[in-house]
């Protein structure tokens, strides 16, 4: 069968002849090439040298499956990997409503047509708010390291200073960007860790505060997942500088973790990622930062803020932009760094999930992945030459393990493990060297005790 | 039976739909909690593990243990569905109106044969640190839509970190940045010029970036003054950002030469390609001499905008630029795809690990299923439907379309009401809620007003000709109301989930709640 030519493409309705021809009539045009009267014959593409295309749906999707299907997944094989992107259980309730349409496809609509996608959103930010016991939260940015970054520079303008603190257990993805984007605003330096517990070292943090300090910075659970202790010591000491706390947190440990705000946090930023949103490869992840309900603090958040508002019909909920006149929609290059498309569909979906989860789920999944984590510990602890975990402190989801004494590297481990359909824990040699030959594992709800078993007997066999 | 279908038409022609839109009145989530019910059950610790751990909250440092739990809704699971899908129907979504304005946004069809794609295993449970050999297909993916944009653009390398077309634009600034310290100039060059119809995050992005900001307007007939351009030069120009075409729709025939006087004092062009639908396969980067671009999966590449993100702001350099883009990219060797982070120059990273990937596979998908012929097509028939609606536009009472009389527009085209608005008192505003009544959107335009009362339309090339016709009989009754009565306008939206705002609480401090513990503290106190 040859098809007819020219050839109507399914997603174009005007590309019919006639129709075309109908248009191009009515608005006094010979072609479509007078149309683009404006753009030079010197600016004009010679020839686009693209694939052939696959016209027909069919063929369509067995193109790309058949190139997914080069991929491994954490289902077929044993996953241990964090390290800020987390394999947690996703609800199908989660994936039944970000699928939805009307949600997948809305983008700027107003309230008038988009009540729903206002109100989704402002739930969010609710639930959130509970979680963190904070009032305000923002609709998510991108991702966890854009979260902390504006979060920073929004403690410089707070403060009026330009110094940041922050512990030298943060990640060097994280660092990376943190270091870029509050360039142009603030210098950062790094506080030493106790290398026998990592907890960020008071002492470090007394001698390098100062009164040019805007914020101190840590992660809680930290980046190497072990709990930071002392919260409230490390914010009395930024307070008593003049200085901000901010913390990083992950959102699914807040059923038993105490909300980083009444251990002084004045600004908390994180990741729903675990919230019900798959790995994707990375594509997951949204970022959230969250304050008190003050003017000093709303003011300073570069992004969209929903809020309820009466409408003129009685007992009508309505939702709206929250001071949308200080964004960069309104204010341009006088606005607060700048706002734009992020990861709204992620709010929504981490919003169904806390909702599915309530206050028991949340406590129970907290309790859940320390159970595993801990049982994973207490296991790989006994195989000979391994020390696990590095860190003498509690740990929630992630610790480190060290292979010093194997006499093989984590290079080495992972390339058995994978041999055994098991993704090993993420490599820290070069971003972490003071902890020798370590690697960060990370141990959730969706872990059983089969599973961890079968890593720990295959570790056993690799190194022992 | 009385012909039914006969009374649907008036002079031949469909009459307007009798739009209403979900109504629910769902209440906030909170307001539907019972104490004890369960949405989902996390999966049970197994006994062993319970007996050989013991009690893991008690080794939780005591300031660190939560004392009173989140104060969370309780719901049972079809409770929770039913309040979401009742929330989804109360918002409208490109897939079910003619979403022809948002201007500037390009609302497209998304395929769902993409979504279906995007949303099997073998993209959504992967982890971004597994084995480049465990992740081949999407490494692939991504890196032969790679050599797509740089054949779409001219360009020679491309990042897919940033997050969205903002993202995007500050990954530009900082790369403009870079460039510039790297060759111990920073200090001198300071300034970057956008236009004042150029996305406003060309200059937000641009001051985020440390730089000084010179915005250029239009000359009278609507295109970017040249003149003021010239003015606007210096040894202290880094850079240059734009859209071309413009917000305004209108392609600016003098670009080659803006980048070039930008070059010759020493900074950087950045093409910020939002605008990209009308021109793809006719004109790209490389062309008018630009040094940067970026590229919207979600918008022109047919990703859907989910509400505002996921999305991907995909970055383009030429081959002097390449070294600056953030870490890591993704190459091929001829038999694998890896990722290569041993680039010293780089900026670092933008976004956490590559980008969204996903949105990567649907825009990767939607041109498979195009091919250069099928591109072209998309610009031809998104410019005609464009010029198609404005002829069909300015035959309605009250609007015009400013600038660049008797030219054509590309692919969208910012009207203003400014007569209608003298005439009747009703503003551009009115016109886009009144529109909702009829199940339709329509936006204003980004601040500043140069153009006074207005609303940017982009058809792009997914509504069929009797779909523009409808969307602009639609706006045709609300101005022709506006005329008669200009009430109707004035107080609606009459046919919507929600009645018209009071926002005077969302810009005052005391009375503004972001969430719904504020609200019960600071106005709804009495229910405690």
């Amino acid at each position: 069968m040859n098809r007819e030519k020219p050839i109507v493409h399914p997603y174009i309705p005007n590309a019919v002849p006639t129709i075309k021809e109908q248009m191009l009539r009515e608005i006094g045009a010979k072609s479509t090439e007078d149309l683009f009267a404006d753009v030079h014959e010197k600016l004009r593409v010679k020839d686009m040298n693209l694939p052939k295309p696959l016209l027909s749906e069919c063929s369509l999707r067995r193109y790309i499956e058949e190139i997914l299907s080069k991929n491994k997944t954490c289902k077929e094989y044993l996953n241990f990997l964090g390290a800020g992107c987390w394999q947690h259980y996703v609800p199908a309730i989660c994936d039944e409503v970000n699928q939805r349409s009307e949600f997948l496809t809305a983008y700027a609509g107003e309230p008038y047509e988009d009540h729903g996608r206002f109100q989704a959103l402002f739930e969010y930010a609710s639930m959130m708010g509970e979680l963190l016991n904070m009032d305000v939260v923002n609709v998510p940015t991108y991702d966890w390291m854009q979260a902390a970054a504006t979060s920073l520079r929004m403690a410089s303008r707070i403060t009026g200073r330009r110094e940041i603190l922050i512990s030298k257990t943060i990640s060097a993805d994280e660092l990376s960007k943190i270091k870029d984007y509050c360039k142009p605003q603030m210098e950062v330096k790094l506080l030493d860790y106790d290398p026998e517990t990592g907890q960020l070292d008071l002492d470090s943090l007394k001698a390098k505060i100062s009164s040019k300090t805007a914020a101190v910075y840590f992660k809680n659970p930290s980046y190497l997942g072990f709990i930071e202790a002392h919260g409230d010591e490390i914010s009395k000491i930024a307070h008593e500088h003049g200085a901000l706390s901010v913390v990083g947190v992950d959102p699914i440990s807040l059923g038993i973790l105490t909300p980083p705000i009444e251990y002084g946090a004045d600004i908390v930023c994180g990741d729903i990622q675990p919230l019900g949103i798959h790995m994707q490869f990375g594509g997951g992840q949204a970022g959230f930062i969250a304050t008190r309900d003050e003017e000093k603090y709303v003011m300073e958040y570069p992004s969209r803020l929903f809020g309820i508002a009466p409408t003129s019909v009685e007992g009508e909920y309505g939702f709206g932009d929250v001071a949308f006149g200080r964004t960069s929609f309104v204010l341009r290059e006088e606005a607060k760094e700048f706002v734009g498309t992020a990861a709204a569909l992620w709010g929504i979906t981490a919003g169904v999930y806390l909702a599915l989860m309530g206050p028991q789920g949340m406590r129970e999944i907290g309790e859940a992945i320390m159970l595993r984590s801990r049982y994973a510990m207490l296991q790989i602890s006994r195989l000979k030459g391994v020390k696990c975990p590095v860190f003498k402190s509690t740990h929630f989801k992630e610790f480190v393990v060290n292979f010093d004494d194997t006499g093989k590297t984590v290079a080495e481990i992972n390339r058995a493990l994978l041999e055994r359909k098991i993704f090993g824990g993420k490599d820290l040699t070069k971003e972490f060297p003071e902890l020798g030959n370590s690697a960060l594992y990370c141990i959730t709800e969706v872990h059983t005790k089969d599973d961890i078993d079968r890593l720990v007997n295959a570790l056993k066999e690799v190194v022992e | 039976m009385e012909d039914i279908t006969k009374k649907r038409y008036a002079n031949g022609k469909p009459k307007l739909k009798r739009f209403h839109q979900a109504k629910w009145d769902e209440p906030i989530i909170f307001e539907l909690s019972t104490e004890g019910e369960r949405g989902i059950l996390p999966p049970e610790v197994e006994d062993e593990i319970k007996h050989m751990v013991g009690d893991v909250i008690s080794h939780i440092p005591e300031k660190m243990r939560r004392k009173e739990p989140p104060k969370l809704p309780e719901l049972a699971q079809p409770r929770v569905l039913r309040h979401y899908l009742r929330l989804s129907q109360e918002t409208l979504g490109a897939d079910l109106n003619i979403d022809v304005g948002q201007g500037t946004c390009t609302m497209k069809y998304s395929p769902k044969i993409n979504e279906q794609l995007a949303r099997m295993p073998q993209m959504t449970e992967l982890h971004p640190l597994q084995p480049e050999e465990t992740v081949q297909g999407i490494l692939e993916i991504m890196y032969k839509f790679e050599q797509i944009l740089k054949e779409i653009s001219g360009l020679d390398k491309f990042s897919f970190q940033p997050g969205g077309g903002s993202q995007a634009i500050y990954t530009n600034a900082s790369i403009i940045r870079a460039y510039h310290e790297s060759r111990g100039e920073a200090d001198k060059k300071t300034e970057i010029i956008t236009t004042i119809f150029s996305h406003p995050s060309n200059a937000a992005c641009a001051r985020t970036a440390g730089f000084r900001v010179i915005t250029i307007y239009p000359s009278e007939d609507g295109y970017p003054d040249i003149e003021a351009l010239k003015a606007a030069v210096s040894e202290h120009t880094a850079g240059l950002m734009i859209t071309n075409p413009e917000d305004t729709g209108i392609f600016n025939p003098k670009i080659e030469e803006f980048v070039k006087i930008v070059h010759e004092v020493g900074g950087l062009c950045a093409y910020d390609q939002a605008n990209t639908n009308g021109i793809l396969g006719i004109t790209r980067a490389k062309e008018a001499g630009f040094d940067l671009c970026h590229f919207n999966l979600h918008k022109a590449f047919s990703a859907p905008h989910g509400c505002g993100g996921p999305a991907v702001g995909a970055v383009g350099a030429t081959k002097e630029l390449a070294e600056f883009l953030p870490i890591p990219v993704i190459e091929f060797d001829g038999d694998r795809y890896y990722l290569d982070y041993n680039r010293p120059k780089s900026i670092g990273k933008v976004r956490s690990w590559y980008g969204v990937a996903p949105v990567v596979l649907k825009a990767y998908a939607w041109v498979m299923s195009l091919g250069a012929e099928g591109l072209r097509e998309v610009s031809e028939i998104a410019v005609l439907n464009n010029n198609y609606l404005l002829k069909k536009m300015l035959e309605i009472p009250g609007v015009s379309a400013p600038y660049a009389k008797g030219k054509r527009r590309v692919e969208q085209v910012r009207y203003s009401w400014e007569k209608l608005a003298k005439d009747t008192g009703v503003h551009s505003e009115d016109i886009g809620i009144r529109a909702a009544d009829f199940g339709v959107h329509y936006w204003t335009s980004h601040h500043p007003w140069i153009v006074p009362e207005p609303c940017t339309l982009e058809p792009t090339e997914s509504y069929s000709k009797t779909e523009l016709d409808e969307y602009a009989e639609i706006i045709k009754h609300v101005a022709n109301e506006a005329y008669t009565n200009p009430e109707i306008v004035k107080t609606a939206p009459h046919n919507s989930t929600i009645h018209r705002i009071d926002h005077a609480p969302l810009d005052d401090p005391s009375q503004w709640a972001i969430t719904w513990r504020a609200y019960r503290r600071k106005v709804s106190k009495e229910h405690e």
